[in-house]
């Protein structure tokens, strides 16, 4: 029996472990969907910042305002700008035609975004605008060259005049112990509203959104997994005892 | 009950079907963890077919639906997310199981006199499974997807004289399109399943017309009692049955794992550029067929030089396409006295084992980006898969066998 399961154990063994690494160094976070008020937060931030050029059309109003627990009245009121349903999928107004001339691009669809390029990429890219005069919107990116986005939440972060550390080891306080969560930035050619570490906690929970956003069962889906192999290791108890009474007879 | 069964066995042979498949058909009883992967391959074929019935129910195969409608059963439909991750999941546990029961068939010796046919049924299997599983991977119209099947497709066209025109007859089109996603749809989901269900029919009947092969590679059927019973036989039902029940347990607590907590398996499972949009304005950086095509998709890139004035990627696709072709005839390439392993001598032992590493290798160096260094080691890798096959009749004639015992060693 052992021999078995480690059989089928090493069946799936060659498939473990082989993700593709990306090029640039990221900085990386582990989202936690179970935290409300961070998703929440990073909604309200999606909704004012991002939602004017990206939509999230896959998704529907309503199970947002269900999954992160914010009332329906409340959502309509301050998370819909463009007089759309609760029931309704995510877009926006922007004229994808237009919105081409503008950019050189579309600005793409960010429903999936974190699943296509990573949720360390995204916090990391949300982080990496700095001011660069050579580009046509004044800025570039440390972790995506010569992007054609411009740096929406420079009110907020203010403009950082050097290339941002992404990707660099945190810091560890020798005497505390504690992790150094310092910004990026290194030095501001503007300042913004938030201080570094403000903003690292404002873009985590936008990446948490998004994280949210691309995979919304995740939570659901795994507390049903551990029932799901609670039931089949309680049957394999009995299949295991079954075949041992059947094959007392087979000498 | 028992007049209901007498009225339905006297219009239909329906006793004698389930005796001579099941309640009467004597499999060696020395099976080991190695022939669990029959039925479990059986197990993954009734997951797709029925996973796979209800999501046709909201998917949508057209260019301009396609990609919202997978989201829309990952988001909107009941279960929908479980009913697409099980069938995803389902598609490389199927392709893992069916490598492990075709290993299984190389070690013991399954496909040798008498069972060639059995093989050939299994290699059309094969065959077929790898044309329903590229035909679904176009379905979600996901950029990999889409360039995926650009590549498979334009491989076609490598062919000379005909080859343009017959990669402009499968996609019927001048690229990938929406009426290429129609057809594969069409294909994958009514014209290949039938054909598929078909083959598993003849592979089953054959193999139970002549009986299982067993690790000792010993034929049970020389060997009988006084009733015409193999000695070393069992019934499969119930021995076998409650065997693979236990083996199903095992296999579904792997599976799950991966359904609830890893249904992209870190891109092997579900690629990362399959969350946008097939967008035949824009080419990916980086082109990897899943990961069950990767060996051959290795020894294709493997092939680097023009010869006799066709170019390097016509010989790469013979290369890919010999590499599974060699594999029909491989019951005629083993001149073996013995059929197990366990009793060839070490020159099969060594062979076995090279072509093993060498194709696992090659599926990795098939995932990766070429490079001047893995080029080399792929053709190298390419060249031990082959001479598997071709040194076959001579390595396996002249070594020395070990004598196979008379009975089974359990």
């Amino acid at each position: 029996m052992r021999k078995l399961i480690f059989g089928l154990f090493i069946a799936f063994l060659p498939v473990l472990g082989l993700a593709a690494g990306a090029g640039v160094p990221l900085d990386h976070i582990e989202t936690d969907h179970t935290d409300k008020a961070s998703l929440q937060r990073g909604a309200a931030m999606f909704t004012n910042y991002c939602m004017g050029c990206h939509s999230m059309e896959y998704a529907r109003y309503k199970r947002v305002a269900e999954d992160l627990e914010i009332p329906v009245e409340l959502y309509e009121e301050n998370l819909i700008f463009t007089g759309a349903q609760i029931g309704e999928l995510m877009k926006n107004s922007m004229n994808k035609d237009m919105a081409a001339d503008w950019f050189g691009a579309p600005p793409p669809d960010l429903t999936l975004e974190s699943r296509l390029r990573g949720e360390s990429w995204v916090y990391s890219y949300l982080r990496g605008f700095y001011k660069d005069d050579s580009r046509p919107l004044g800025v570039n990116n440390v972790v995506f060259d010569k992007v054609g986005m411009p740096h929406v939440l420079v009110d907020l972060q203010g403009l950082c005049a050097v290339e941002p550390n992404i990707g660099k080891k945190a810091s560890v306080e020798p005497l505390s112990g504690n992790i150094n969560h310092s910004s990026a930035c290194p030095e501001y050619a503007t300042e913004g509203s938030m201080t570094g570490a403000e903003f690292d906690r404002a873009m985590y929970d936008l990446t948490n959104f998004m994280s949210y956003m691309a995979d919304p069962i995740k939570v659901e889906r795994e507390r049903l997994g551990i029932f799901v192999l609670i039931f089949v290791a309680i049957f394999f108890v009995f299949a295991y005892l079954l075949n041992r009474e059947y094959w007392k007879d087979v000498h | 009950m028992q007049k209901l069964l007498n009225w339905v066995d006297e219009r239909l042979p329906v006793v004698d079907a389930w005796n001579k498949h099941l309640a009467k058909y004597y499999a060696p009883k020395n099976f080991n963890v190695w022939y669990f992967f029959g039925s479990l391959a059986m197990l993954v074929l009734v997951n797709q077919l029925v996973t796979g019935v209800w999501l046709t129910m909201s998917y949508n195969p057209t260019g301009e639906g396609a990609f919202a409608s997978v989201e829309y059963i990952m988001r909107d439909v009941q279960w929908g997310w479980l009913l697409r991750y099980l069938h995803s999941t389902g598609a490389s546990a199927f392709f893992i199981v069916v490598y492990l029961h075709m290993f299984r068939g190389l070690m013991y010796g399954s496909y040798q006199k008498p069972r060639e046919l059995i093989w050939l049924f299994g290699m059309l299997i094969y065959l077929v499974l790898m044309a329903e599983a590229f035909m679904g991977y176009l379905l979600p119209w996901g950029q990999m997807s889409y360039w995926g099947a650009q590549v498979i497709v334009n491989l076609f066209g490598a062919i000379p004289v005909i080859g343009e025109d017959l990669s402009l007859w499968i996609r019927g089109d001048y690229l990938i399109s929406g009426i290429t996603l129609n057809r594969f749809f069409a294909l994958h989901v009514v014209a290949l399943p039938i054909v598929l269900l078909g083959l598993v029919v003849l592979h089953i009947l054959a193999l139970h017309e002549v009986g299982s092969n067993n690790p000792d590679g010993i034929d049970i059927k020389k060997n009988k009692d006084e009733n015409g019973i193999p000695k070393d036989g069992i019934p499969f039902h119930p021995y076998y049955s409650v065997h693979d029940l236990v083996g199903v347990a095992v296999f579904f607590f792997i599976f799950f794992i991966v359904v609830f907590f890893f249904p992209e398996m870190g891109g092997l499972f579900i690629e990362k550029p399959n969350f946008e949009p097939a967008n035949a304005l824009k080419t990916p950086e980086h082109i990897a067929p899943v990961w069950y095509f990767t060996p051959f998709y290795a020894m294709l890139r493997a092939v680097t030089v023009d010869l006799f004035g066709l170019s390097a990627k016509f010989w790469g696709v013979v290369v890919m396409g010999g590499a599974i072709a060699i594999l029909f005839v491989l019951p005629w390439l083993d001149r073996s006295p013995v059929r197990s392993i366990r009793y060839k001598g070490w020159l099969s032992k060594i062979a076995l084992a090279l072509f093993t590493v060498s194709f696992v290798i090659l599926g990795y160096l098939g995932l990766v980006p070429a490079t001047e260094g893995r080029t080399t080691l792929a053709q190298i890798l390419t060249v031990v898969y082959f001479l598997y096959f071709i040194l076959m009749p001579f390595y396996t004639r002249m070594e020395k066998t070990k004598p196979v015992p008379e009975r089974v060693t359990g």
